[in-house]
């Protein structure tokens, strides 16, 4: 357990901001717990992932430039999403190579956390109180794996959760298909890999799918409901702040 | 500009293809497994990966002395040396020497690099005979098709299918069986050996300080095509070289381990030259076709990287998009990340090939598995900022980025906009969920709900609990 003299941005992202306000209440309550002051710029919206990804650079550029702009100067930052902290940690430094931002790019990049990483790597705790009566599976998504090379922090905080089953989900690695517009521009594909997911996640008969980032969930979420499969995704941050239940 | 939906086409008959969904399943696992276990029985797979990596980039850093030394210890083993700077000027030296030499029959061992230039195609025009004698090439040759995976040609069959093929072709009895089937083909492959002319093969390393050119192979047949018949052709991408052979110690043992789960294959075949005076075994002649197409221009850009890729297939097994749709639907020579990566580079002309970058969810599991940690999502992405800088992109999509853009950089339209979402979700969502989405998001909503949006924003409801500690306090 820290001290109470650490501050930090939460950058909840667009998709948390706009669709699941839980889940920045979660991570900003359990940042709190820990003595964190949490900050929320009222300007600060989206990584520039979108675009980034789509190849339209200069548009990722302007977004992106904005956010350089909102989170200078700002501390630490910690996102609910392995996703868009890849993009910043990672992708960035592509972004604003060769222009007067790389620098500034490079120094948020050794500053921006993903939310889990940032509790367990830097905050040092992994009990953080929570409880949850039921299986729980886990889903490593797929940027937060790769790219920043995450996975035993969440599995170290779901083992906390009192009263929870947590069963190992088959294939856990392997994509759920959403990669932001390929869900649509590729949809065939992206519901291909959604369909051998859902088929995984139902054999673990699990309460909750957690996962690390809201694109997945969403794209899970959206799999299992049409399916009609009663296991429910939620992120991390709502099952350690006892929220798994608040949507 | 139009959308060009033959990829698309591909992929839905891909998609549908119930015998190939069983046949990609089957052999993505078996790989995906093989490998897993091979290069987790290493204690040092990081860093023989990355000594693989490390001897590769030397290799293509030097490439301007390396090849020059390459053709020069060729040569002096008694070999021949083509310098092809795209695939025309491979295939005129290759039926030239042909013709010249009174070759009739050419049986030939697994080469991507002639797939690349669709020799076969062009010998058979020529008037002679071709035989593909590697098992999985045989069957496509066979099928009348070309190679879905760049080490398992005929991945996309099941064993069923083939059997049809050996019944139907060479009159084998009905059977699914695995050791009469490849019975049948030793035997009608062990004739076409004994009659041909000619051997081509392609060529794993090319390696500069011994003159000598490196085939793996599982099969044998490669060893037979190279040595049987009175002629040696050797095709080789100009970017495979190492070079010294003591960097064999560490390429050998990542690209078996990586492409088949092996610790070596069965055979690795170093030749240099034709056999020496004296010598009984060996062809007359041996010929080295250095071919380019392409390949200096990716090495002077931002792809360079991918030139570093020895031809594992590690990357095709690992990719979730691969497995869903097989080496076919992507229509290039290379299919999976390296061939989204290669296509539109070596293949310019395919109408589509800008498209296979995006057909990507971007996850990662190719840079992962590959040997020489070639960053393949960042060379993606690199090709799909490449593809809208030349216009090639969706005019919906354009405008939708647009929209993100500015709202995305005008927190007034952001907030204005996420109230009207929220107020159309009201009227619209039913418990919770959107079973339907109009344009162009019902692409989400055919198979897939979309969540009901919240009352509130995070940033909302964040800036009322602010309000209210500051009002308790």
């Amino acid at each position: 357990m820290t001290t109470g003299h650490r501050r930090a941005v939460l950058f909840a992202t667009c998709i948390v901001d706009q669709l699941y306000p839980t889940v920045g209440l979660a991570a900003a309550e359990l940042l709190e717990q820990q003595g964190v002051t949490v900050e929320v710029p009222p300007d600060l919206l989206c990584c520039g992932q979108m675009a980034f990804n789509a190849g339209f650079r200069d548009d990722a550029y302007a977004v992106a430039g904005r956010t350089l702009e909102v989170l200078r100067g700002k501390g630490d930052v910690v996102m609910p999403s392995g996703s868009c902290a890849a993009m910043i940690r990672h992708l960035y430094h592509e972004l604003f190579a060769h222009t007067p931002f790389a620098g500034m790019a490079a120094e948020l990049a050794h500053r921006t956390y993903e939310l889990s990483e940032y509790l367990v790597d830097v905050l040092g705790v992994t009990d953080v109180g929570a409880r949850f009566n039921g299986r729980i599976t886990y889903h490593d998504a797929c940027h937060g794996l790769r790219f920043l090379g995450l996975g035993a922090q969440a599995r170290a905080l779901l083992g906390r959760v009192q009263g929870a089953e947590v069963v190992p989900l088959p294939g856990c690695d392997q994509c759920c298909g959403f990669g932001g517009l390929f869900a649509v521009k590729q949809h065939t594909i992206s519901t291909a890999m959604l369909d051998r997911k859902i088929e995984a996640i139902a054999s673990t008969e699990a309460d909750l799918v957690v996962t690390g980032d809201v694109s997945c969930m969403t794209q899970i979420a959206g799999g299992l409901s049409r399916r009609n499969i009663p296991t429910r995704a939620r992120h991390l941050a709502e099952v350690l702040a006892n929220m798994a239940d608040a949507r | 500009m139009p959308q060009t939906i033959a990829f698309y086409d591909r992929v839905d008959h891909a998609l549908h293809d119930s015998s190939l969904q069983t046949a990609l399943h089957r052999a993505t696992t078996r790989f995906i497994g093989n490998r897993a276990g091979a290069i987790g029985a290493l204690s040092d797979a990081d860093r023989l990966r990355d000594q693989a990596r490390a001897i590769r980039a030397h290799a293509l850093a030097h490439l301007d002395e390396l090849l020059p030394q390459l053709a020069a210890n060729v040569e002096a083993r008694g070999g021949h040396v083509c310098w092809a700077s795209d695939g025309e000027e491979a295939r005129r030296y290759i039926i030239e020497l042909a013709r010249a030499r009174g070759v009739r029959s050419i049986v030939k061992s697994k080469s991507m690099a002639s797939e690349e230039i669709h020799l076969n195609e062009a010998l058979e025009e020529a008037g002679f005979e071709v035989v593909e004698t590697d098992l999985g090439e045989y069957i496509i040759q066979l099928a009348g098709e070309t190679p879905s995976h760049i080490i398992a040609p005929a991945i996309h069959k099941t064993r069923e299918q083939v059997s049809e093929l050996f019944q139907q072709h060479l009159g084998m009895p009905p059977t699914t069986e695995v050791p009469p089937m490849i019975r049948t083909a030793r035997q009608a492959l062990r004739q076409r050996f004994l009659q041909a002319d000619m051997g081509i093969s392609g060529v794993n390393f090319g390696v500069a300080d011994s003159g000598a050119i490196v085939i793996v192979e599982n099969e044998g047949n490669a060893r037979l095509s190279t040595t049987v018949p009175r002629i040696h052709v050797a095709i080789m991408g100009i970017e495979r070289i190492v070079a010294r052979l003591a960097d064999l110690g560490v390429m050998l043992q990542v690209l078996a381990r990586s492409a088949t789960g092996q610790k070596l294959s069965v055979y690795t075949s170093l030749i240099s030259g034709p056999a020496r005076p004296g010598e009984e075994d060996g062809p007359e002649e041996f010929h080295l076709v250095l071919l380019d197409n392409g390949r200096s221009r990716i090495l002077g850009g931002h792809y360079a990287e991918s030139l570093l890729c020895i031809r594992c297939g590690a990357c095709l097994n690992a990719c979730p998009v691969y497995q869903a749709i097989g080496g076919h639907a992507y229509g290039g020579v290379y299919s999976g990340p390296i061939g989204a990566i290669l296509t539109p580079l070596l293949q310019p002309d395919l109408p589509d090939a800008y498209l296979l970058p995006q057909a990507s969810s971007l996850c990662g599991a190719c840079q992962e598995v590959c040997p020489v940690r070639i960053a393949i999502p960042d060379m993606l992405l690199r090709h799909r900022a490449d593809a809208v800088k030349a216009g090639k992109f969706n005019p919906v999509e354009k405008a939708a980025i647009t929209g993100y853009t500015l709202t995305m950089t005008h927190p007034a339209i952001y907030n204005a906009g996420g109230k009207a979402g929220r107020f159309f979700s009201r009227i619209l969502a039913r418990k919770g969920r959107f079973r339907r989405l109009p344009p162009p998001l019902h692409l989400w909503t055919k198979q897939r709900d979309f969540p009901a949006l919240p009352p509130k924003s995070f940033r909302e409801m964040w800036a009322e609990r602010k309000k209210q500690r500051r009002s308790s306090s």
